[in-house]
């Protein structure tokens, strides 16, 4: 690795400072990609700055409404240990739990999967199909946005220079919803998705007829895909089948993947409406359940 | 001379102090600063899981954490694990099962196995082999290490 600059900034105000003396940045959170990247040239900066003294990025807490919010740098490990998150949002666990292996997930984050922005990031769409939203700051002030628009390409997204993820805000889920995550890869643990798909299903009151649906895919695209068409669908349908498999079909449709070594474009847009199938099935499970 | 930073933290329940610079790995530290080679480097970006210890509990690529990072906390490296002569029942049963070949591998898979048996003595096979994903082994088949840590797991001195 060429020589650079290490800082530790504990506030939000010292990491804005750091981000504009006129030196090139990357943010340094769980450090399973950037150090990677440096080490082997894939990526050139002046400095690193690490994220993990600043306490808005390194805590999580329910809100009073019942959404939860959770800072860029908490490591996976942290939220998936948290028997409250377990039994309330299982599909933020979905996620948190496919991430790398155990020393990966002792470190990585969701600021971190969300910042990286490549097409195939697990927790985007489960964090998507959960209505999230990100809280962007900068020596300007902070911004909100749906996680859905914060990419514009692999690797790309919206950040502008000076500005870093804060927060991911899940917003308080409906009463009678549940959602899924779901990934294709070749073996058991330890790879990157072929395919991943975040599904929820918000039933009303009788649990016989859907209210809502949101539906996320990734590594379709060169940004996961939030396909609204797909849940629109489900409007006011009841859970059978032949409506899971007409929305299965809506996000096949809007994949665009192409072949690369992980998988062919027939073969992704197969695993989309198979995942998607099964994501809708499991969040149905858990809707009924809540 | 590149500039050089200062760095106190907790090595094997020893407080110490090192000078790093900040692209140095805690991996490159440890073996190059600290002469603590039982940590292996074996893919050097995050896959194999050779270079495991363990810092403020949690086990983690000791390649993928910069030195500079180890500011105040506590690490725990495979020289850390045995008790003076005592072996580690982990160490133990890895020799009794031969859980190893080249043994590259070994160290990352003892210290990832004692963080899981730490905070949850009673793991069983199929825990044991999803906490041990992150470790990659090509000579054993992973079969022997599964058993020795099971086996370590019965043992009082763990599961007390």
């Amino acid at each position: 690795m060429k020589e650079i600059d290490y800082l530790a900034p504990s506030s939000l105000g010292e990491a804005y400072a750091a981000l504009q003396n006129g030196k090139t940045s990357a943010f340094l959170a769980g450090g399973t990609d950037i150090i990677v990247q440096l080490r082997e040239g894939r990526k050139q900066v002046d400095q690193l700055i690490d994220v993990k003294h600043i306490p808005e990025l390194t805590s999580y807490a329910w809100t009073d409404d019942g959404g939860l919010e959770i800072g860029a740098s908490v490591p996976f490990a942290e939220i998936y240990e948290d028997d409250e998150i377990v039994r309330r949002l299982p599909c933020v666990i979905d996620c948190a739990t496919l991430v790398g292996g155990i020393q990966i997930q002792s470190r990585a984050c969701f600021g971190g999967n969300i910042g990286n922005s490549g097409p195939a990031a697990d927790t985007v769409p489960a964090l998507i199909a959960l209505g999230a939203t990100l809280t962007l700051g900068s020596a300007g002030g902070t911004r909100e946005l749906a996680l859905e628009d914060f990419f514009t390409g692999p690797g790309q997204n919206v950040l502008e220079p000076g500005e870093l993820i804060i927060k991911i805000n899940i917003p308080p889920q409906p009463a009678n919803s549940g959602a899924f995550f779901h990934r294709f890869i070749p073996r058991n643990e330890m790879d990157i998705a072929v395919v991943n798909v975040g599904a929820r299903i918000d039933l009303d009151a009788s649990g016989e007829r859907i209210e809502g649906a949101r539906i996320s895919v990734g590594a379709v695209a060169p940004v996961p895909l939030y396909v609204a068409a797909a849940g629109d669908a489900l409007v006011g349908e009841t859970p059978t089948e032949d409506t899971f498999a007409r929305a299965a079909d809506i996000a096949a449709d809007a994949a665009t993947p192409i072949t690369d070594m992980r998988g062919s474009i027939a073969q992704r847009v197969h695993l989309t409406r198979v995942l998607t199938y099964r994501a809708l099935d499991r969040a149905l499970e858990r809707a009924r359940e809540a | 001379m590149p500039r050089r930073t200062h760095i106190q933290t907790t090595l094997n329940g020893e407080e110490i102090d090192f000078l790093c610079e900040p692209r140095q790995s805690l991996l490159e530290v440890l073996r190059d600063e600290l002469g603590l080679t039982g940590t292996k480097e074996g893919c050097n970006n995050g896959n194999c899981g050779a270079c495991s210890v363990l810092m403020d509990g949690r086990v983690v690529n000791s390649c993928c954490v910069l030195g500079v990072e180890a500011e105040g906390s506590e690490v725990v490296t495979i020289e850390g694990v045995a008790e003076g002569d005592t072996l580690h029942p982990l160490q133990q049963c890895f020799l009794e099962e031969a859980a190893l070949q080249c043994g590259v591998c070994t160290p990352g898979f003892i210290v990832a196995a004692k963080a899981l048996l730490d905070s949850e003595p009673d793991a069983d096979e199929a825990r044991v082999r999803h906490w041990l994903a992150g470790n990659l082994c090509r000579c054993t088949g992973y079969d022997k290490i599964v058993r020795a840590v099971l086996k370590a797991s019965e043992m009082e001195e763990v599961s007390a």
